[in-house]
């Protein structure tokens, strides 16, 4: 497939305003502390960007899809708007926006280079300092204009909460067709916001649990297409494919280390137990993390690659346990009343999300990494499988509702809960990193 | 790409892994019940046939809920299926493991595994030779009833004994 993943777009971010941002004295009155419990919408006027044609239209539409989905902001309707922009490059006039409580406000401009190039440029207003906060522009070929809205909305939503946005990245998945007892099952991968949908497999052969690579240029998946379920490696770009280890059983549940230098996997034992094992890519050479007669899965390392947490049936019922990224000091940590299952470290390092079985539901929630602390995001009859924004901020999983799996997010707070529009069944979602 | 030894895996089971894989080329998919088949009663099957296995002997086993063990009927399916087998000795056979839809993708996988394994010894205890067996997990990937409750989980959580190779 053609070059979705290359180093596709020039930034060139230019301190345009007055005041560069970070240096702004008067920030303090629009922040949002996405930190307190119940976190109230920012509301922000997101105007259109001048030029382009129907491009700065769009490039608004999709930052503020972007910013509301998030939950943190409010995006103000363009109807009640008085002032209309002309010169994104001037000052506005902060009163108008101020009497319809638009805390920010964003102008910009977008504009084609002699070279064929896109240029987008946006400013970020502090209305009620009267002050600009930020401004940036970005340069970028035709087909990458949705990864300057991206990159835009990320910018503010940095600005504007101190953390880091997630807008600007991919998923993997699974897309699935056609009856229930006979689903086709394909490689996908698209934009965050479900845009740019593209297909990595052909469905012959039932492929499960796609994983991105740290570094974004990789998937690691499970594929049935050598008769015998095994894990494979797929370059995104190349398409090129091979097969993780030569292992006589199957393998299965892969996951990357955070350095993307190995792969940690199960792999079936004679005996129909199933043990967890890292391989490393470069060298081949598989260390065994597991030696129980239980069913060891679902492994993924913390993020600095010092630890593993992983479900074990090991004590009756399916349970998350932590180990030294060795193996060693296997310890359980989830001691709730249910099933705990698909455990996976937060890219913070604070959090483990996991699957819970309790009471005929399905919950997706997270816990801290010593197991206390669980909370509960969101309960349905059939849901699994979490995977984290970069941010560590969202998490997306699949739930099966009306007949088939479906991609949902919900935010930390439980309460945003967004689905993402896919053509068709989608499941088993895993996010890329921030794109370079 | 490089290839790295078989852990500590036993080198006959190895070539058999390799052997079985190569008759499962030339098999051809194996109908799973009386319906597949468009038969109308027993009697139809050539005695020795893949329906004859599959219609009367029955070629599948249920499980209980996240259970592996093989329960009492199950066991006088699976003594026929030996026998069966112990007598047309023409067949390989793979048989199949598979879960409900209550439980993560992953960890069904290794259930429906261990479902298969817990069926090949079984079947081996019986007599059948280990080096016509072999087995693989679906998961929940293959459910056969499709509605979302009890009377299909009960249905889909089994392992299925498939025929390939000559004779078929």
């Amino acid at each position: 497939m053609k070059s979705i993943l290359k180093p596709l777009l020039m930034v060139a971010a230019m301190a345009m305003g007055m005041t560069a941002a970070g240096t702004l004295p008067a920030l303090a009155l629009v922040e949002l502390n996405v930190n307190k419990g119940n976190v109230e919408p920012l509301p922000i006027a997101i105007t259109d960007f001048q030029g382009g044609d129907a491009l700065g239209a769009q490039i608004s539409q999709i930052v503020t899809a972007d910013l509301k989905r998030s939950g943190l902001f409010a995006p103000i309707d363009k109807s009640a708007f008085i002032e209309k922009i002309t010169n994104p490059d001037a000052a506005p006039r902060f009163d108008d926006w101020k009497v319809i409580n638009a805390q920010a406000l964003v102008t910009g401009s977008v504009s084609k280079e002699a070279d064929g190039r896109i240029r987008a440029q946006y400013r970020l207003w502090d209305t009620f300092a009267g002050q600009q906060m930020a401004g940036e522009q970005f340069f970028a070929n035709d087909a990458n204009q949705r990864r300057v809205a991206h990159i835009i909305a990320d910018a503010i939503y940095e600005r504007l909460t101190g953390e880091k946005g997630y807008f600007d990245t991919r998923v993997v998945f699974i897309d699935e067709s056609g009856a229930k007892n006979a689903r086709k099952k394909r490689l996908a991968i698209m934009d965050q916001d479900g845009a740019n949908v593209r297909y990595l497999s052909d469905g012959r052969s039932i492929v499960l649990t796609p994983r991105f690579s740290p570094n974004r240029q990789e998937i690691t998946y499970m594929s049935y297409e050598s008769g015998q379920p095994r894990v494979y490696l797929l370059q995104i770009e190349t398409g090129q494919r091979e097969l993780v280890g030569n292992f006589p059983g199957m393998t299965f549940a892969p996951r990357f280390s955070p350095d993307g230098q190995k792969v940690t996997m199960s792999l079936l034992r004679d005996d129909g137990n199933s043990n967890i094992f890292a391989m490393d890519l470069r060298s081949r050479s598989t260390t065994r993390l597991t030696n129980s007669t239980a069913i060891d899965t679902s492994p993924s390392y913390s993020p600095d690659g010092s630890k593993v947490v992983f479900t074990s049936d090991r004590g009756g019922r399916a349970q998350i346990y932590v180990m030294g990224a060795d193996g060693s000091g296997q310890t359980r940590i989830s001691f709730g009343d249910g099933v705990y299952s698909t455990p996976v470290w937060s890219p913070r390092g604070d959090l483990i999300a996991f699957t819970k079985q309790t009471g005929g539901e399905f919950q997706i929630g997270v816990m801290k990494t010593d197991g206390s602390g669980e909370r509960i995001l969101s309960s349905g009859f059939q849901q699994e499988g979490p995977t984290w924004a970069p941010n560590g901020r969202v998490l997306m999983f699949f739930r099966d509702s009306a007949g088939g799996p479906k991609l949902v997010s919900v935010d930390l707070t439980g309460r945003n809960e967004q689905s993402i529009p896919t053509a068709n069944f989608a499941s088993d979602p895993a996010w890329s990193p921030l794109l370079e | 790409m490089g290839r790295i030894a078989a852990l500590t895996r036993n080198p006959v089971m190895i070539a058999l892994v390799a052997m079985l894989a190569i008759a499962g080329c030339a098999s051809k998919k194996t109908p799973n019940n009386a319906a597949d088949l468009g038969l109308n009663g027993a009697g139809a099957a050539t005695p020795g046939s893949a329906q004859d296995f599959t219609v009367n002997i029955g070629d599948r086993i249920f499980f209980d809920t996240d259970s592996t063990s093989i329960r009492a009927d199950a066991q006088t399916t699976l003594s026929r299926q030996a026998q069966w087998l112990n007598q047309y000795k023409q067949y390989a056979i793979v048989v199949e493991g598979h879960a409900d839809e209550r439980g993560t993708r992953e960890y069904n996988l290794a259930l429906g595994a261990r479902r298969a394994a817990a069926t090949r010894d079984f079947l081996v205890a019986k007599g059948v030779s280990a080096s016509r067996l072999k087995t693989i997990s679906y998961g929940k990937e293959r459910p056969v009833a499709v509605c979302d409750d009890i009377s299909c989980w009960s249905q889909n959580r089994r392992a299925v004994t498939t025929l390939s190779g000559a004779g078929s």
